[in-house]
């Protein structure tokens, strides 16, 4: 077990005229469960291809442990890897398909069968050891193809590619907590693709969040949500995401077309004028029947009734704004109050928005 | 003729077999989706199948009963002729020359799919998957196909001979084995079956590539990860996902094989003596040269018979296997 | 523009893939809600009359259709894979239908294409072809030829179900919007409980082939007639628990639920707890205390979700607002308001007076 290290790698599919995935550095710690959340089309799967071996990146260098593994096939690089869609070997049975990885490395028969025993008792797949895995149902076979991956102890990493696309709903629930719970007691390195935020948030200690190739910006769940460093990770992570009005700033002052909505605080000193983008979480807005800084004058549009929650939809002078609330707490109030809202230039976060001195906080 | 149905029912569990499989959105986007319980909705289609129901009347159950009539009557000329049972049918299978002609033609059959099937298997896994090779790969995997049967029969006549065939140039000279396929029973019946395997592997061949290049990316993928060798690879991801293709392959050279006429016709004429005269060869010789008909319809009967039973018997075990 | 199925049962290959389904469409939208494999698609395929019932009818203003072509009804389909001609431009697909549509005025279908494109937000994106075109635009292509040609019936089965999570929830308000004033009978399909909640259209819960319920979704999320509507319109999962009936008392794991005065006869009940009326502080009186165990925390910044074990052998999901950190192995009490306890009997039906009677009390 070791860190994977990415040193200055990138990838083109068309001999560099444009980067699936530009050049980036990159340490994945050891033992950590990482996921790394984009659109689709962003490069989070060439990303995983490049670490697993089955790319060979256009630049760069691969280390594992230190040790430059860039041109290795992925059997040199003791990588597991659980794809999209179920991948079995349809005419074994669930037994021979968790020890196929085992077998094709020589292990002894004894640890074969204990380990292939573990990690069926962890999936919930004692029973169905014995069956031909084609008959099993399209949610079981992914559990199978899932402990494929986690069968090897010893393994470096386990990159897991959108691996509950084919499971329902509620299992989804119940198998991504069992992940997170094998992950505490195995310590493997887990890098987890995914376009589904509850997805990545609920299971990683650290979220990567990639956007055209890039990495737009990583930290822990909650980090993202409450101080996104960029406008897409506002939009992306958090639902619905983050609502952005156009405002400016003028000596210190933000205002949304007339409106004063508060007052800038730069990130790095005093904010320059010019126009902003203002955004702010539904979680973070609060209807009131009277003005309270920082916020703006709207009028209540119409709700959605969620169950366990509504979202209110509101219209406000620089446009529409959704709220998120407890169900039953709105009226018909015309004054949204933010409570927590950030400026943003060219995309990159510049600065927070705070009260307007003399009207409180 | 009722086989030619066996086939489509194999591809056609193939295809629903294939739903299932991880389609990379991309390209399985514009495909349509498998209508797998459509239901006729009127009953006018069926007649849309009445023009192929009387085609086939004229070209196949019409014949066949004209068949049935020669094998139960003795037939002296068009207007005289006596009902004699089932005696042509024993007479047939008791007949030492069919029996020994049976178990030549079933010897060659057997041999034809011990080395066609998996040469074919080979070449295909050979070829590329992808790249400007294919197309390339594909047409020279594919020339022996285009070429007509007696003119096959006819290069390979040629091909085989020791004084001016190159073929039979350099196994004579150059490897210094005696060879000639007109004198030698063994040799004439090695020409015959270098000629069938050049002739018809291409088809396996191709079939096979056909059913290699539909298993999706991530599949290989998989096994690279899981630390597959290349045999293992083959064994446990290309083999089950090719059973459906081999189905066919194995039935259409088996039917084929087992009826083979022209090529050795051509080649050997069924010699030297009888090494080379397959129940086809036999058949004719009954039919045409001795104008035995009665025979002959009873041969023709028992032949199509047995043909129809070896496909069954493949289809069931091949399919069953799968489950 | 009214649509009824009569006892429509479908059997294939002897299994029952619907059974005697009665419903009542109308104009405007419906949602059709289902876990996986409950029979949506088929009931939308019977609808379109793309598949023909074992028994029943499919009745349109008053006239049986059951066996009518799918070419002669007035019906649209959108699929859950993006079906389109690969080898037309957007322009071309969406005009497609319009093309075929005997009646259509030719002069009107540049004018439709543009004005359907708009709606779907595809307009600057007509000349190109299906494989240039994202996930999304493709989806937003094949919903744009649906509604081309104005129909009577537009089914949707799952339309964004393939899509990005981001996408779904952009696509799903815009939709909202598109339908809101429908004339057609629209036909949306999921197995969302956040997309059947915001379109908050007529519901009809579909499960094991049968229709589990019809109505208004809100109100079946706040009182779900049976354990299977509650499930299904559930996202985090319903937290179920056993429920003992013990000499009139209703138990679970030991904490006693009914205060005195309540009764409750009969078999053993199941307890439906919905994650985020589940707290570890206690927040108004008489609140149920259960204690339990932390297994896990799932944080998502806005939200935690804790994993509790209950009398040690009891999964329990609670859904807290905000980013809480626990450690794994500590004991921790889990509050429920015993007015937020679901309960149902041993077959599934709401017990429905109780839940208000624990209410008085409680």
């Amino acid at each position: 077990m070791a860190d994977i290290t990415l040193e200055g790698v990138g990838h083109s599919y068309d001999g560099g005229r444009t980067h699936a995935l530009n050049p980036m550095t990159w340490t994945w710690s050891d033992g950590r469960a990482y996921a790394l959340l984009g659109p689709s089309g962003c490069g989070k799967t060439t990303l995983l291809n490049i670490i697993s071996g089955l790319i060979t990146p256009s630049q760069g260098r691969v280390l594992l442990g230190g040790r430059d593994v860039t041109g290795l096939p992925p059997v040199a690089r003791n990588i597991a890897q659980v794809f999209q869609f179920p991948v079995l070997y349809e005419e074994m049975s669930v037994y021979d398909n968790l020890a196929f990885p085992l077998r094709n490395r020589k292990y002894p028969k004894a640890e074969v069968d204990e380990r292939v025993r573990k990690v069926a008792r962890l999936l919930g797949l004692e029973e169905h050891l014995r069956r031909r895995s084609r008959r099993l149902d399209p949610g079981r076979q992914q559990i199978v193809s899932l402990g494929r991956g986690l069968v090897r102890s010893e393994v470096a990493a386990v990159l897991l590619d959108e691996p509950l696309t084919v499971i329902g709903p509620a299992l989804k629930w119940t198998l991504r907590s069992k992940l997170k719970e094998i992950h505490r007691d195995t310590g493997h390195t887990l890098i987890y693709v995914t376009h589904d935020q509850t997805e990545a948030l609920t299971f990683a200690d650290e979220v990567v969040v990639l956007k055209d190739g890039a990495i737009v910006q990583s930290g822990e769940p909650a980090e993202l949500f409450l101080s996104p460093a960029h406008e897409f990770v506002g939009h992306f992570i958090g639902s619905p995401g983050m609502n952005v009005l156009d405002a400016a700033v003028e000596r210190g002052i933000v205002r949304v077309g007339s409106a004063l909505v508060g007052r800038a605080v730069g990130d790095d000193g005093a904010l320059p004028d010019g126009p902003v983008r203002l955004g702010v979480r539904p979680e973070f807005v609060r209807i009131s029947p009277f003005p309270r800084s920082p916020g703006l004058r709207a009028g209540v549009t119409g709700v959605d009734r969620m169950g366990s929650y509504h979202l209110v939809h509101a219209r406000a002078a620089g446009g529409d704004l959704v709220a998120k609330t407890d169900p039953g707490e709105h009226g018909t109030a015309e004054h949204l109050h933010f409570e927590r809202a950030y400026l943003f230039r060219d995309q990159i976060r510049c600065g927070t928005l705070a009260a307007l001195e003399g009207s409180g906080a | 003729m009722t086989t030619s149905d066996v086939p489509a029912k194999v591809a056609g569990s193939q295809v629903a077999g294939e739903v299932v499989a991880p389609a990379v959105p991309p390209s399985a986007s514009n495909e349509e989706e498998a209508p797998r319980d459509v239901k006729p909705k009127n009953n006018r289609a069926w007649w849309l199948v009445l023009p192929v129901v009387v085609s086939v009347a004229f070209t196949a159950v019409i014949p066949l009963m004209t068949v049935v009539n020669f094998s139960v009557q003795d037939v002296f000329t068009p207007t005289d002729r006596i009902f004699v049972g089932l005696d042509w049918f024993r007479s047939v299978t008791r007949d030492p020359e069919v029996r020994a002609a049976f178990l030549r033609t079933l010897m060659f059959s057997a041999q034809v799919l011990i080395i066609e099937i998996p040469l074919g298997v080979l070449l295909a896994v050979c070829m590329p998957r992808r790249g400007a090779w294919v197309s390339v790969a594909l047409v020279v995997v594919a020339l022996p196909l285009l070429i007509p049967w007696n003119v096959v029969g006819t290069i390979w006549q040629i091909f085989a001979r020791g004084d001016i065939g190159l073929g039979g140039w350099v196994v004579n000279n150059v490897l210094g084995i005696n060879f000639n396929y007109t004198l030698d029973s063994t040799d004439a019946w090695i020409t015959v079956l270098a000629m069938d395997v050049w002739h018809w592997t291409p088809l396996v061949a191709l079939l096979a590539y056909a059913g290699l290049r539909s298993i999706p990316e991530p599949y290989f993928q998989a096994a690279q990860i899981d630390g597959a060798s290349a045999w293992a690879t083959f064994r446990h991801v290309q083999l089950p996902r090719l059973r459906g293709v081999l189905t066919i392959a194995i039935l259409l050279r088996f039917m084929d094989s087992f009826m083979i006429y022209t090529e050795p016709f051509v080649v050997t004429g069924g010699g030297p003596g009888n090494a080379t005269s397959f129940l086809s060869i036999l058949l004719s010789k009954i039919a045409v040269g001795q104008f035995d008909l009665g025979p002959a319809g009873a041969f023709s009967l028992l032949y199509f018979l047995i043909v129809q039973i070896a496909c069954y018997v493949f289809f069931t075990v091949l399919t069953r296997s799968g489950r | 523009m009214a649509l009824r199925l009569d006892g429509v049962r479908v059997r294939q290959r002897g299994e029952v893939w619907l059974d005697d389904i009665n419903l009542e469409l109308t104009s405007g939208m419906t949602t059709l809600i289902g876990p996986l494999a409950a029979g949506k698609t088929t009931l939308m395929r019977v609808i379109a009359g793309l598949h023909t019932p074992t028994d029943g009818r499919v009745v349109v203003n008053g006239e049986d259709v059951t066996s009518v072509p799918v070419r002669k009804r007035s019906v649209a389909f959108v699929y859950q894979r993006f079906i389109n001609y690969p080898s037309l431009t957007v322009y071309e697909n969406i005009a497609s239908p319009l093309r075929l549509a005997a009646g259509f005025p030719r002069k009107d279908v540049d004018g439709r294409v543009r004005d359907v494109a708009e709606l779907m937000g595809i307009a600057d994106l007509l000349e190109r072809r299906p494989a240039e075109l994202s996930g999304g635009q493709q989806q937003r292509t094949a919903i744009a030829r649906a509604l081309a040609r104005p129909v009577d019936v537009l089914l949707l089965d799952e339309p964004l179900a393939n899509l990005d999570y981001k996408l779904r929830e952009q696509l799903r308000a815009d939709l909202k919007a598109m339908f809101q004033d429908s004339r057609g009978t629209v036909v949306y399909s999921t197995s969302d409980p956040a997309e059947a909640l915001m379109f908050a259209a007529p519901t009809v819960v579909l499960g094991e082939g049968r229709v589990q319920h019809v109505g208004d979704v809100a109100r079946m999320y706040d009182r779900p007639p049976s354990l299977a509507v509650a499930a299904t319109l559930s996202d985090p999962p319903l937290n179920l628990l056993p429920g003992v009936v013990n000499e009139g008392r209703l138990e679970c794991l030991g904490v006693p639920l009914s205060t005195p005065g309540t009764h409750f006869f009969g078999d053993d009940m199941v307890l439906g707890i919905r994650p985020h009326q589940v707290t570890i502080e206690r927040t108004r009186p008489g609140q149920i205390e259960f204690p339990a165990e932390i297994r896990l925390a799932e944080v998502t910044g806005s939200t935690t979700f804790l994993h509790l074990l209950l009398a040690g052998r009891r999964h329990l999901v609670a859904q807290l607002p905000g980013t809480q950190l626990f450690t794994p192995g500590e004991p921790a009490v889990a509050y429920v308001d015993p007015a937020h306890i679901l309960i149902f009997s041993g077959t599934g039906e709401l017990v429905a007076d109780t839940a208000t009677e624990v209410d008085l009390h409680g």
